[in-house]
């Protein structure tokens, strides 16, 4: 394929940070953690208590999966880390595929490139060949990482392999959705969304007991990856679902390119209105029509994952009154509706995690708006730098409650409806949920903070949010120092439900957000726009 | 008349880079100004700093009698600005960016804004994603000429728009003559030519001239082609004449405007034929501030067919 050899030169040209970074941080945690599980579970009496409770236990099956053999580090390490690196691995191929073809695209500059002796899918297979080496170059560097730490060559490589396989299908789902829609964040929307549901998929089978829709499971690529059953039999068969999905999936996006002109989607754009709405008329309007869809999809897809994750909740109960056994220990520890609120407390910290996904998009969008030059044609119009910058901070600060309230109201739902309680479950855990919002808030005034002072750096707002994830989600299996795991706001925050709530970090946490955030606003007004 | 632009000893520095270098630049009001200079001379930056974009780090600049970096949100209820590289949102209408950036500077014309429309031949439907180069500066375009303010900034406003629409345009500018204030940067002589009153040339950063074209007509010179009677007698000791090329009783010269009259008598005394002679355009006056910047030896034609 003429062209394809450069274009590949020059995507690993462009990207050798940012696949560096990638693949160092992914194999890096993942080898971490297998070594911290080493430590923690040395002794097999230590791994077969873990695999008796936590390997049965609903909630972790709905968030991690089963634990199939817990004799082995690297059986707890597949079960404890596998679902979620895959995740990860997943969302990088996605974004580097997008990132090479339909942002391209978007900015002309692929235009550029078509011009100049290229084949037509060169710049699609460009993409696809870098995002499948990266994933591969992960799978094989964690493989080769475990079997030097000393587990089984063959299980470290159904697990490597396993993690590549999430990677290769996201490649594939990437190119696809870079086909649908005119814009990147379109199509990243659409991969990220496949994403969440083959998380969901896997969660709802993984957690549904044995006359439950357990096949679910095997719909959701994330699935395959725990039927892989790394360390527990290593079915490397299993693995040949990915890749024919994969293979599928790249053929189809090459189709769908030969359909389409460049530069266009396959959703033909239709003409929309000669005039504006009454509401389009200020900075506010403006920003309100820019983050509407972020803020209903980030809002949809949480009450979702909140309803799921609650109707999990009643699971925990359930197995405990199966167990009077367990349902004793755990009595004396406090309770049997103190360990569903463990359970409901840890999944709302996720669920604050991903909100804070949503308010570094929501507050970089001012940086897209400056480096997309539309931020110059508002600010030479009357609407001064403080609204500009406040229209888009509110919808960051309001819509982190927004989203957050909409998590803690599916989970209320279902959960109420499920133990008989609908309206006293709804009320606790919005409010649980809401109690997050001044984690949020900080982070929100770091990626303004950012913004404003290094606005270059700006997109490093992502990377807050992965320390704060390491810190906080990882930190105790890590063995990280408290004053380490106290760098997070996150780790300020009450575990609600079930804790007792004290007002002095929330309030705390509010102060640092806002001094971040003024600092933010001042810093923006004495600097250079452009 | 007062000014409604004032900039002295404008600097601003990008890292190593020195895109202002002590600029100055003074717009009367009412008139419309050509702001000329090749590209990255520093007419961007100029329009930045003007606009409360950009921090100059010395020199003066007055808009409209106030200071561009304090006053930014009054003094832009008062001007429409069209960016030389116009980007829209993309999933947001050329209709809908026309009312958004009107109703933000404080009301559009009604009346204007559908005629522009239609004279711009703007399918106002569209969304931004969508648009051509073109279409987004007539977007750009419809906005700002149908807002009624003082003054108009525009920055290669016409690049990407065909020629059609580019007379278009000028008809547009010729109308506001005298009710707006215009400050016009381009490249594109022809247009600055067709429609402003006065014109700074800026270079490096710095304005190295600035007046009405007829002043500026001065510094240049005519080109002269004669068919004489006689030998040409005297001509190549004259003050002013250049490039003289003799064949029998053929002469080509070019003299400096302000010496034109001395060298026509003396084409005179040998008995003319045949004159020909061309008035200077602005590509040449334009092109003689650069001529340091030209490759040595190169000819102004030479130049400009290249």
């Amino acid at each position: 394929m003429t062209g394809l050899g450069s274009l590949v030169r020059l995507a690993l040209r462009r990207d050798r940070l940012l696949l560096a970074v990638w693949v160092i941080g992914l194999v890096g945690i993942t080898l971490a953690t297998a070594s911290t599980v080493g430590e923690l579970y040395g002794s097999p009496e230590s791994r077969q208590q873990l695999g008796g409770t936590a390997g049965s236990n609903p909630a972790f099956l709905a968030m991690l999966g089963p634990l199939y053999d817990a004799s082995t580090t690297g059986g707890v390490l597949a079960w404890r880390w596998g679902v979620f690196g895959a995740l990860l691995v997943g969302l990088m191929a996605m974004f580097l595929v997008t990132r090479h073809t339909r942002a391209e695209e978007e900015s002309g500059r692929l235009e550029l490139i078509g011009s100049a002796v290229v084949a037509r899918h060169a710049p699609l297979a460009a993409a696809v060949v870098v995002a499948l080496a990266a994933s591969t170059v992960i799978g094989l560097l964690v493989a080769l990482g475990l079997t030097g730490l000393g587990e089984s060559a063959s299980g470290s490589f159904a697990l490597g392999l396993a993690f590549a396989s999430v990677g290769w299908v996201f490649t594939g789902v990437g190119a696809v959705s870079a086909q649908l829609s005119e814009s990147a964040r379109t199509a990243n929307s659409i991969a990220g969304a496949v994403l969440g549901v083959a998380y969901l998929l896997r969660a709802v089978g993984d957690a549904a007991g044995d006359e439950g829709p357990t096949w679910l499971t095997w719909l959701s690529p994330l699935g395959w990856l725990e039927q892989t059953r790394a360390f527990a039999g290593d079915r490397f068969w299993v693995l040949l679902l990915p890749l024919a999905l994969s293979a599928v999936l790249v053929v189809a996006a090459s189709v769908l390119v030969t359909e389409r002109d460049l530069g266009g989607g396959l959703v033909p754009t239709r003409l929309g209105p000669a005039r504006a709405p009454r509401s389009l008329g200020s900075a506010f309007g403006l920003a309100w029509r820019l983050q509407r869809g972020m803020l209903i999809g980030w809002t949809l897809s949480l009450f979702v994952l909140g309803a799921v994750y609650g109707s999990v909740a009643r699971g925990v109960e359930q197995m405990l009154e199966a167990n009077p056994a367990l349902q004793k220990i755990i009595a004396q520890m406090g309770g049997a509706g103190a360990i569903v609120d463990v359970y409901l407390a840890s999944i709302l910290g996720i669920i604050a995690l991903f909100s804070a996904i949503y308010v570094v998009q929501s507050t970089l969008r001012l940086r897209t708006e400056e480096t997309e030059f539309r931020a110059e044609p508002v600010l030479a119009t009357p609407v001064s730098r403080f609204a500009w910058v406040g229209s888009h901070v509110l919808f960051a600060t309001v819509g982190t409650a927004v989203v957050l309230a909409a998590a803690g109201l599916g989970a209320g739902l279902v959960h109420g409806v499920r133990v008989g309680d609908v309206g006293g479950q709804v009320a606790r855990l919005v409010g649980a949920a809401v109690t997050h919002v001044p984690a949020v808030w900080v982070v929100a005034g770091l990626a303004l903070a950012l913004f404003a002072l290094v606005p270059k750096l700006a997109s490093a707002g992502w990377a807050v949010i992965v320390v704060f994830l390491v810190l906080g989600q990882l930190g105790p299996l890590l063995q990280l120092d408290q004053w380490a795991m106290d760098l997070s706001p996150f780790t300020h925050i009450p575990k609600v439900p079930g804790a007792d709530v004290s007002a002095t970090p929330l309030v705390w946490l509010t102060l640092v957000a806002a001094a971040l955030m003024a600092l933010g606003f001042a810093a923006f007004r004495r600097r250079d726009v452009g | 008349m007062t000014a409604a632009i004032s900039v002295s000893g404008l600097v601003k520095t990008f890292g190593p880079t020195r895109a202002l270098d002590g600029l100055d630049l003074t717009v009367q009001e009412g008139e419309v100004h050509g702001f000329l200079g090749p590209n990255g001379s520093g007419k961007s930056t100029t329009i930045r700093v003007l606009l409360g974009l950009l921090r100059a780090d010395s020199g003066a600049a007055s808009l409209l009698g106030g200071d561009p970096w304090r006053d930014t949100a009054e003094l832009h209820r008062r001007l429409a600005y069209v960016p030389g590289d116009v980007s829209l949102w993309p999933n947001l209408t050329g209709g809908e960016v026309i009312d958004l950036l009107g109703r933000l500077r404080g009301g559009l014309n009604e009346k204007r804004r559908a005629e522009l429309l239609e004279r711009f031949e703007l399918d106002p439907r569209k969304k931004g994603r969508t648009y051509s180069k073109g279409n987004r500066q007539k977007v750009a375009l419809v906005a700002a000429l149908a807002s009624d303010v003082e003054l108009l900034i525009l920055d290669e406003p016409t690049s990407g728009l065909d020629p059609l629409m580019e007379a278009v345009f000028q008809e547009c500018v010729n109308e506001l003559r005298g009710e707006r204030t215009v400050l016009l940067s381009s490249h594109i002589l022809a247009e600055v030519e067709a429609l402003c009153d006065r014109v700074s040339i800026i270079r490096n950063g710095r304005t190295v001239e600035t007046g009405t074209l007829a002043d500026l007509r001065h510094l240049t010179r005519t080109s002269v082609s004669a068919e004489l009677v006689g030998a040409p007698d005297g001509l190549a000791g004259l003050p002013g004449v250049h490039d003289l090329a003799v064949d029998g009783t053929r002469v080509r010269f070019e003299v400096d405007t302000d010496h034109l009259d001395t060298a026509l008598r003396a084409l005179v005394g040998s008995g003319v034929r045949a004159l020909t002679s061309q008035p200077p355009t602005l590509e040449e006056l334009f092109l003689r501030h650069y001529e340091d910047e030209l490759p040595s030896g190169g000819t102004v034609e030479g130049v400009m067919s290249s």
